[in-house]
Formats: C-alpha cells, sequence, structure tokens
C-alpha cells in the first residue's frame, strides 16, 4: 500500500472508532475518508448531528416498545451504510438489528409481513434508487392490503432510506424520488430536514397506523443543531415557517432546505424578505400552512431537488394555483434539479442540482415579475 | 526452452503466462494509483477496487473474443481493463474528464465501452443481470456464435433478478456466461450470513445450469475453466456458471473502515496472491527473470502514469453540455431496422 493509502485508511478507521457519539464517519459519502479526520465535522459543542438524533430515535423506539426492530442491509455488523445504526447491535443484539441480505423485495415485503402481524418493524433501504427493486412491495402492496382488504388490514410499518445527491456518485445513487412515492395513496412520505424532526418523527411514524416512508437526505447526516429539548413526538401533520418573511414565499422540503435558507439569507442583503416553508410531510401535504404563507407574501418559489416534470413541485404549483390563485401576484416560480441523469463529474453535477444562487434568481423573478 | 527474444514472446510459448501477467499487475498497479489520486480528493464518489481478485478478471476475459460481450459491476476497474478499456479512458472517466470512457458522466462505478461490447459498470446489484441476459437473447436470435459474460458478486445471488435471470437463461438456453466473483463478504455481511446455502455452484446448478467453483486466486485455473465454459456456451450449450473463489484484500469502498474481519483472515489470503502465484510459477519454469519483471513493471508504471497526465490535462465537459445523451441525438441513432429472421454479422453501433 501506498503511504497516502495507508494514512487515508487509518484516518478513517480512526475516525469511524471514534463515532458511536461523533458525526463525520466515513460511512457517509459526504464526508469522505480522506477528509474524516476531524471526526467533529466543526460541530459545536452541546449539538448533535442529524446521524445522531436518527440512531438515537431508533434507539429509544427499540427500549419503549418490543415490537419494534430495525432490519436492512448491513445495518448490524456494518454499523448502516450511512454509519445511522452504528453500535445499536452491540446495544440491541441481532434479534433487534438484523441484517439482511442483498434482497430488498423478501425484506420489504417481510416487514409488510411483520407489520400485518402486529410488529413494528422500521425496515432500512440503503438508498431510494435500491428501493425500487422493492418498488412492488411498497406500492401494490404495502399502500393498498387496507384498502383492497375492506378496512381489516393495517400495515404500520416505517422504512426508511437516503435520498438525494451531491457526493459525486453518479445516476444509480443520487435521484429524489420520493416524489414517485408521494403520489401513491396509502402512503404517508415524510422528509425531515432538521436535526429536530430526525429525532422526533420517527416515533410518530411508528405510531402511525399505516406505512410511512422517511426520507433522509444523503447531505444531511453531518449536519448539527441542538438536540431538541422535547425529545418527543412531533406533529407530522405540519408544514413549518422556518423563516419568516414577507415579500416571498419559497417552499421546499429535506436535503434542500439548508441551500433556501442560505438564498433567504442573500436575499435578504438586498432587502427581500423570503419565507421559508419546510413541507416535513410530502404526503398528504399541508395545504393550510402554504396556503396561509401564499396569502402574506403572494409571491411563491418551489425548489426541489427531484425533476421538474411531473414532480412534486409540479403538485405544490397546481395546488397553489387552486387554491390561492388570486392571492398571487406573479407566476409560480419552480427551481428544480435538471432533467437529467445525476452525472459523475463534479461540475455537472453541481450545475444539475439547484442551489442557493438559483434559488436566489428564483425568488428575484418572482420577485420583480409584478403581475 | 531457452529464455530469448521479447518476454512477450516467450509468454505465449507459456501459454500467455505473459499476458495473464502483465494483465494482473496493470489492474493492481492502477487500482494502487486510483488510491493516491483518491486521497489527494482527485477522484471522487464511490471507488471500489479490485485488489486482490485481479486473476478473475485477468483469467476470464482471456478466454472471450472481441465479438464476445461483458457486462460487468460497479467494482470492474479490473473488468474494463481486461476487455481492453484503455488506462488513460478510464482515468480520464473517475477525473469526470470529456474523454472519459463514459464522457466524466459515469465515474468509476459506470464504465462503457461501445467499441469493445463492454456494456457497464452497473451500481445496482443484481442490476447487469437481466441485460445480460437480452444480450445473449439477441446474440441467439440472430444465430450468431457469440458469447455474453456477466461478473457479479456473492451478494448479487441473494437479489431475485439472479433467480429470474439464470432460470430465464436456462429455459431458453441462452449463450450467457455467468461469472460470480465470491469474494466472501458483500459490503460488511459475510457469505455465511446472506446465504443460507454458500456453495453457490450448486445453487446455480439446481436450475438446470453447467456450475463450477474454481479457484479464483489461481489465474491458470480462471483461465481454463473459463474458456472450457465460454466454449460450451458458444456451441449452444446452454448458460454456464463459474463460481470463482475469491478475495478483496482492501475494504469494500473508500468509505469502509473495514470492521467487520480480522486482519488476520486478510493475511491468510495474500498468501495466495494470484500475482505471486503466477510470477513464482514463471520462475520455476525459467519464463521469467527479475529484470522481466522489473521491466514490466517500469512498462506499467508508464502507461499509468501517462494515463494520469492525459486525464489532468483533458478537458471539462462544457456544462452547456449537461443535458447530453438523456435522447439520442440524430435521428436513427438506434441502427436501422434489421431483416427479421436473418442471421448474419452484427452490425456495429
Ligand atoms: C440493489 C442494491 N442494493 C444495495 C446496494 C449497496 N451495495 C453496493 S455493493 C454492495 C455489496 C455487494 O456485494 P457483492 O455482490 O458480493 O459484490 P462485491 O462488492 O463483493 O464485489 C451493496 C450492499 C446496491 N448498490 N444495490
Amino acid at each position: 500500500m501506498s503511504e497516502p493509502a495507508r494514512t487515508a485508511a487509518k484516518r478513517a478507521r480512526r475516525t469511524r472508532a471514534g463515532t458511536s457519539g461523533t458525526s463525520g464517519s466515513p460511512g457517509n459519502p459526504g464526508n469522505p475518508a480522506g477528509k474524516a479526520a476531524d471526526g467533529r465535522s466543526g460541530k459545536a459543542p452541546g449539538t448533535i448531528t442529524y446521524r445522531e438524533a436518527m440512531r438515537e430515535a431508533i434507539a429509544e423506539a427499540i427500549e419503549r416498545d418490543e415490537r419494534v426492530f430495525l432490519m436492512g442491509e448491513d445495518v448490524g455488523r456494518y454499523g448502516g451504510c450511512f454509519a445511522v445504526s452504528l453500535g445499536l447491535l452491540e446495544r440491541f443484539g441481532p434479534e433487534r438489528i438484523r441484517d439482511t441480505p442483498l434482497s430488498e423485495a423478501a425484506f420489504v415485503g417481510a416487514g409488510i409481513g411483520a407489520a400485518l402481524a402486529g410488529m413494528r418493524p422500521i425496515v432500512e433501504i440503503m438508498t431510494v434508487n435500491f428501493s425500487l427493486l422493492a418498488l412492488d412491495q411498497i406500492v401494490n402492496n404495502a399502500a393498498t392490503l387496507r384498502h383492497m382488504s375492506g378496512g381489516q388490514f393495517g400495515v404500520p410499518l416505517v422504512i426508511r432510506m437516503t435520498t438525494g445527491a451531491g457526493r459525486q456518485l453518479a445516476a444509480q445513487h443520487s435521484h429524489s424520488l420520493e416524489g414517485w412515492y408521494a403520489h401513491v395513496p396509502g402512503l404517508r412520505i415524510l422528509a425531515p430536514a432538521t436535526v429536530e424532526d430526525a429525532r422526533g418523527m420517527l416515533w410518530t411514524a411508528l405510531e402511525d397506523p399505516d406505512p410511512v416512508l422517511l426520507f433522509e437526505h444523503g447531505s444531511l447526516y453531518n449536519a448539527s443543531g441542538e438536540p431538541p429539548a422535547a425529545a418527543g413526538p412531533v406533529d407530522i401533520d405540519r408544514a413549518a415557517v422556518r423563516r419568516p418573511g414577507r415579500d416571498v414565499t419559497l417552499i421546499t422540503y429535506g436535503g434542500t432546505l439548508p441551500g433556501t435558507l442560505a438564498a433567504a439569507g442573500r436575499l435578504a442583503e438586498d432587502g427581500i424578505e423570503a419565507e421559508v416553508v419546510d413541507l416535513r410531510t410530502l404526503r398528504p401535504l399541508d395545504d393550510e400552512t402554504i396556503m396561509a404563507s401564499v396569502r402574506r407574501t403572494h409571491r411563491v418559489v418551489i425548489v426541489d431537488e427531484a425533476w421538474r416534470s411531473g414532480g412534486l413541485a409540479a403538485e405544490v404549483s397546481a395546488r397553489v394555483t387552486e387554491q390561492a390563485f388570486y392571492d398571487l401576484d406573479a407566476p409560480v416560480e419552480r427551481v428544480c434539479g435538471a432533467e437529467v441523469p445525476t452525472p459523475y463529474a463534479a461540475h455537472l453535477e453541481r450545475a444539475a442540482l439547484p442551489g442557493p444562487d438559483d434559488i436566489a434568481a428564483g425568488a428575484r423573478r418572482a420577485v420583480r415579475n409584478d403581475a | 526452452m531457452t529464455a530469448t527474444g521479447r518476454p512477450a514472446e516467450r509468454g505465449e510459448a507459456g501459454g500467455g503466462q505473459w499476458e495473464l501477467l502483465r494483465g494482473m499487475l496493470l489492474i493492481r498497479r492502477f487500482e494502487e494509483r486510483c488510491v493516491e489520486l483518491y486521497s489527494a480528493a482527485k477522484i471522487r464518489g464511490f471507488l471500489h477496487l479490485y485488489i486482490g481478485e485481479e486473476a478473475v478478471a485477468a483469467g476470464t476475459l482471456r478466454a472471450l473474443t472481441a465479438e464476445d460481450a461483458v457486462v460487468s459491476t460497479y467494482r470492474e476497474h479490473g473488468h474494463a481493463l481486461a476487455r481492453g478499456v484503455p488506462a488513460e479512458a478510464i482515468m480520464a472517466e473517475m477525473y469526470g474528464r470529456a474523454t472519459g470512457c463514459s464522457g466524466g458522466r459515469g465515474g468509476s462505478m459506470h464504465l462503457f465501452d461501445a467499441a469493445r461490447r463492454f456494456y457497464g459498470g452497473h451500481a445496482i446489484v443484481g442490476g447487469g443481470l437481466p441485460v445480460a441476459v437480452g444480450l445473449a437473447l439477441a446474440d441467439r436470435m440472430r444465430g450468431l456464435d457469440r458469447v455474453t459474460a456477466c461478473v457479479f458478486g456473492d451478494g448479487a445471488m441473494a437479489e431475485g433478478a439472479f433467480h429470474e435471470c439464470v432460470n430465464l437463461a436456462a429455459l431458453w438456453r441462452l449463450p450467457v456466461l455467468f461469472v460470480c466473483e465470491n469474494n466472501r463478504y458483500a459490503m460488511g455481511t459475510a457469505l455465511a450470513r446472506e446465504h443460507a446455502q454458500t456453495d453457490l455452484a450448486l445453487r446455480a446448478s439446481s436450475y438446470g445450469v453447467a456450475s463450477w467453483a474454481v479457484d479464483g486466486m489461481d489465474v491458470l485455473a480462471v483461465e481454463a475453466a473459463a474458456r472450457r465454459a465460454a466454449e460450451a456456451v458458444r456451441w449452444g450449450g446452454g448458460p454456464h456458471f463459474l463460481e470463482m473463489r475469491t478475495y478483496r484484500y482492501r475494504a469494500h469502498s473508500m468509505y469502509d473502515p473495514d470492521l467487520y474481519r480480522g486482519k488476520a483472515e486478510i493475511e491468510e489470503w495474500k498468501k495466495r496472491d494470484p500475482i505471486d502465484g503466477l510470477v513464482a510459477r514463471m520462475r520455476a519454469g525459467g519464463r521469467i527473470t527479475d529484470a522481466d519483471l522489473e521491466s514490466l513493471e517500469k512498462e506499467i508504471a508508464a502507461e499509468i502514469d501517462a494515463a494520469i497526465r492525459s486525464a489532468e490535462d483533458a478537458p471539462l465537459e462544457p456544462v452547456e453540455d449537461l443535458t447530453r445523451f438523456v435522447y439520442a441525438e440524430k435521428a436513427g441513432e438506434a441502427g436501422k431496422p434489421g431483416k427479421p429472421g436473418k442471421a448474419g454479422k452484427a452490425v456495429r453501433s
């Protein structure tokens, strides 16, 4: 092994070993081994990361309810491909932290069966791209069984998965397909964008009598924040206003929330006060919070990393037009991912994703465009 | 036999041993440089190294002709190099350059080369298997005596796609050579914790597919088995399955801290290193000297240096071209419709 290689590997080991309580695991492609030496990744004292919040939420759920267990590829021995479940196997044993073979259809379907029989499984799928191998189980079984059985069978199952781009992993590891799942009646779709939601949404999801899909954007795992004072359940029926403003409403969710907030900060420097709405729940959508904001600002920009055509942004836009058309002072703007499979090369990937500049430009268009 | 002439000639006299050695060394040295470049942040994304498994690529692909097809996984640098994809084109791809074999859009996990019938580079585990079945079906329907080799890992054999594909290929007697690289781990999951039946060749054989387990650390054994199987496939023997028993020395990817296996196990496998093993045999047979080996190493280092230099200098794809290649650019890019029912030489696209 060459010298740099050896140091990189050593660093990776060191960082990973110290990960159980800290962030910056090389398991997270957002923080490659070569750069992971600072295991704290700038985390301020007294804060926790999104990854830790999620891990605490899983641990708490397992402790709280004997029916809860986690299953998925490499969740146990390996510690989870994004190191979310690192250390949980040692804590809870292989019955509750179950490694599965590479069989997405089988273990997601098994989660459905176990839920039908009264358990409360948390199924982890490494990324949304791989969830397509289980699409049949999710869409044809989990989403439909209650209805098809005339209300006799419910599927209280939680499926967690990573979504999104930004780590140069190319098309088969980078897409944002949560909008597809939001198309399907019978599923509830959550997208925690903050540490607090990462900590709180899981328990609420487990209490839901129906299948809930939780989408964790890969770029958020190292984000840190205050540990929520009350780690209790959060309201998953409501969108949240993350920043109040009067001039334009920026609607987003998940991985694009930080970039949208950054854009709002830049706009403020130019005297444009943007309100930022975090959808949090993609299905069912909280129309009330969205429309209330539109009625305050009269201008809307929807930010979504996923493709524009037929996407979630189209749905939100249609609802705004249906319910708040006469409150609009400008056409609805959409800032979405380029209509291209996510490319590998850094400059192309960057160009394919909506960044703060694109978001701010969209907001300026909306503000300038007086109807 | 006297050792005269260029080592390559001597190698051919030794049943292609020199070429096998060169093939394996190129893969290993190429990837060792990749590790450095990755640590220097020159290449990014996921990087899955093949170090330790070189005999499988070098031996298997030597058993194929230029007309045959290869379908691979995300751990495919070795397969691509052994297929003859230039190191320069692969390195440029990892650098995300316009001159890369996938135009910078695919990266390490998605190497493609149409001219060499190298059909990826698939990063969905098991995703290449159905594609291979289709390639073989096309050859069969056109009456071409070609083989499609499909390489995948032991982990892929737990996916439904594997079972669906082996069944279909066996049912239709399609010319597919299934090559399972059993390196004993699927990411951090050991073979015995992912498979109820760990005899993989036995499992494939339950579909009526001729199957063998091969010592994947012995390049000569690999080549011999691959040659036998490929010829049987080519002459209408239906799909064949080879379980290559091999091992990866490195972690699953550059992100993997490799905490799920012991160092001693890795060291044990290194004792059976495919390159060392072949060199020892060639030495014993008088087919290689220290000087030969040294000059081979030099030649390979120069090839890789040149690849890196050219990747460094290569242009980036212009951002304006971001949305190219989502759809065909010229009408008729898919080629002219073929004459139905007519067997003949394939039209090169
Ligand atoms: C459908 C799918 N599920 C999960 C993954 C994540 N993943 C990538 S490689 C890998 C392990 C595959 O192991 P194996 O097939 O044995 O091949 P090896 O890496 O050992 O060469 C996993 C789980 C994936 N890429 N695709």
